[in-house]
């Protein structure tokens, strides 16, 4: 049974959730009813007045090859993230799981990545990257590739999914192995018993107990590589080159900051939030429903 | 089905040795029970046998064959394990189902296997539930069912009933040794309660402290304990312990004295081999435990008759056995 906490009378309850009401309001409310408000209209082109245009903005984001790029962008920027993020992690995860000796100090490395805030991860893998002083891509010149994430787009991908997925490997890690950990040994041992070796055992038992841990960082994994990675493209490729890393929160950015189109760029932020929206009803309503056991 | 040897099982956890060198020869459909307190190495044996261990010294051999080396999957024997170790997010059928289509047995025998199984531990009508789904009986019989359908050279049990309740432990002991005989499957079985031992027990090894005090049919042991451990750990309730210097006529080497107290009776002056005074006593209806306080302090217990008066507190009491009844231990606990 789950214990309820049950209060008497209003004036309390209310109290205690009055600063979190506050802070949502404030911080999520009125910017994201002011975005809505804004991509209603057309600034003039000196910025003095706005024009109603309904969702004109909407019509032509839409119809715009260049904000389509972007989403395809974002598809494959987001997946790819959340891939090597939480692929790695679970397999930094599962060996420190059998590992007894000398886990604490693997463990606190493994965490370490997380303390670095984005724009600093990516200015440390820019530097390792820079095409003309980056240990490696000097190291990948010796075997006779010349990087240039400056000028090609691919290559500009794989670095900010690099720099965007390491620092969210840790966070990844400290999940997956407190969902490992959580695992009876005898189930384990019990599948042993039965006959399953180490790789049957991981799909057929460990990784469906894991689930509802998978589950959770997946969504969590998504909202970060839609947001909260504007930090590393930022500093890495500002969305170069020829907007192959521009995702649609640095077209945001970009649009409404570089560009000045305040309306598309509110538009924008409106579509975005709509999509999160979508995502995650859609995430708890279909994969929820297969993950608890 | 197999022979199963042990010869001369070490096991050390770092610096710490946990079991001293364990040998027995067991036959094959034969019900072997370890038993003894907590923490004296039972599991470790098992698990040893299983695979999950690694031997430190000495031999295990399955069916003949050397298996230290040996994974636990490629041992082919069965576990049940106290908390069940169930797939959670498996069904029941599913449950019993895994190791057969690990095995890649076809189909549709994995379906006749598993509902014969489960036929046989009435699970039928919950083949398609969760695990957390069904109550600890419930649960105890799929695990069960897991490990006979794969027909394997031996089952370990370790101390499978010691989450159920009284009345359902003693149903599922009756069950467990049906299935063996059934089976005719080696079973080794791991249990801290000696009236589950003496009860399911083809022989068994009494173990103390990792060193297998005692192996032995049960009555056998009852009858006639090698260590005064021993002595004290099978029958209930349990042997009284007596210097032996309290006792005229003793040998000179015995150090210690034990007398169960079924075989102890409250007498005349005349006959009185100890005297004490009575604190209290249990009836339970067809028998009595009568529990004494002795001159130095010292706990006895008679037990008696039902039928038979029962002395009042305080009141003071003769005792009386037959002293070839009585065991004599030195000063090691090694009967004399
Ligand atoms: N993995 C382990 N590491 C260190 N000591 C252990 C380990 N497993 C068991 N032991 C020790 O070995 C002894 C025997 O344990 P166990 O076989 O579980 O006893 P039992 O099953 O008879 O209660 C105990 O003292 C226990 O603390
Ligand atoms: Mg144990």
């Amino acid at each position: 049974m789950e214990k309820r906490v049950t209060f008497k009378g209003w004036l309390l309850p209310m109290l205690l959730l009055l600063p979190q009401v506050i802070i949502t309001a404030v911080f999520f409310f009125y910017p994201a009813g002011q975005a809505v408000w804004q991509s209603l209209f057309i600034p003039d082109p000196f910025g003095l007045k706005s024009q109603f245009v309904g969702l004109g903005n909407f019509e032509f984001l839409l119809n715009d090859p260049f904000y389509r790029a972007s989403f395809l962008t974002t598809a494959i920027f987001s997946t790819l993230v959340t891939l090597v993020s939480m692929g790695v992690a679970l397999f930094l995860a599962v060996l420190a799981d059998r590992l007894i000796k000398g886990s604490g100090a693997y463990r606190t490395l493994l965490i370490w990545p997380y303390a670095v805030a984005p724009a600093v991860a990516g200015v440390l893998w820019l530097f390792m990257f820079n095409t003309r002083v980056g240990v490696v891509s000097w190291y990948l010149g010796l075997l006779g590739y010349d990087w240039n994430h400056v000028l090609n787009g691919n290559e500009a991908m794989g670095l900010v999914v690099v720099a965007s997925a390491w620092g969210r490997i840790s966070y990844n890690f400290l999940f997956f192995l407190a969902g490992l950990q959580a695992i009876p040994r005898s189930v384990i041992e019990a599948a042993a018993i039965d006959g399953a070796r180490f790789w049957t055992r991981f799909r057929t038992i460990v990784f469906p107990l894991l689930s509802p841990t998978t589950f959770f960082l997946l969504v969590v994994n998504i909202v970060y590589a839609f947001f909260e990675t504007f930090g590393v493209i930022h500093t890495i490729t500002s969305g170069g080159p020829q907007q192959s890393t521009t995702i649609l929160v640095y077209k945001v950015f970009s649009d409404g900051f570089v560009g000045q189109d305040l309306g598309s760029s509110a538009a924008q932020s409106v579509i975005l939030l709509f999509v999160v929206g979508l995502l995650t009803v859609v995430q708890f309503k279909y994969i929820e429903r297969r993950v608890h056991y | 089905m197999a022979t199963i040897t042990l010869d001369n099982i070490k096991k050390s956890f770092g610096k710490t040795d946990v079991i001293h060198g364990v040998s027995i020869d067991i036959e094959d459909g034969e019900f072997i029970v370890i038993v003894g307190p907590s923490g004296c190495g039972k599991s470790t044996l098992l698990r040893m046998v299983a695979g999950l261990e690694t031997i430190t010294g000495g031999e295990v051999q399955i069916g003949g064959t050397r298996v230290n080396e040996t994974e636990p999957m490629d041992r082919d024997i069965a576990m049940v394990f106290q908390n069940y170790a169930l797939y959670p997010h498996m069904s029941v059928f599913d449950n019993m189902a895994y190791g057969l289509k690990i095995a890649k047995t076809p189909k549709s025998e994995i379906a006749e296997r598993v509902a014969v199984a489960a036929k046989m531990l009435q699970l039928e009508p919950y083949l398609t539930r969760r695990p957390r789904e069904l109550s600890g009986g419930q649960r105890q019989r799929v695990a069960m069912g897991r490990a006979i359908v794969r027909k394997p050279k031996a089952f370990l049990f370790d101390e499978p009933l010691s989450n159920l309740d009284a009345k359902l432990r003693v149903q599922m002991r009756l069950e467990i040794k049906a299935l063996q005989r059934e089976l005719g499957i080696t079973a080794l079985y791991v249990t801290h309660d000696q009236v589950e031992a003496m009860t399911l027990a083809d022989r068994m090894i009494v173990m103390n402290a990792g060193v297998a005090d005692q192996i032995g049919a049960p009555l056998e042991v009852y009858a006639n304990p090698l260590t005064e451990f021993v002595a004290g750990f099978i029958g209930s309730p349990a042997t009284n312990f007596l210097p032996a210097a309290a006792l005229p006529g003793t040998p000179a080497s015995a150090a210690r004295v034990g007398i169960r107290p079924e075989h102890a009776w409250l007498s005349t002056e005349g006959e009185a081999r100890l005297t004490g005074t009575a604190v209290y006593s249990e009836a339970l209806g067809a028998e009595t435990l009568v529990h004494l306080r002795l001159p130095d302090g010292e706990m006895f217990t008679i037990r008696q008759d039902g039928a038979r008066a029962q002395p009042a507190e305080h009141q003071t009491c003769h005792v009386a056995w037959d002293t070839d009844q009585q065991m004599e231990f030195d000063e090691a606990g090694r009967r004399i």
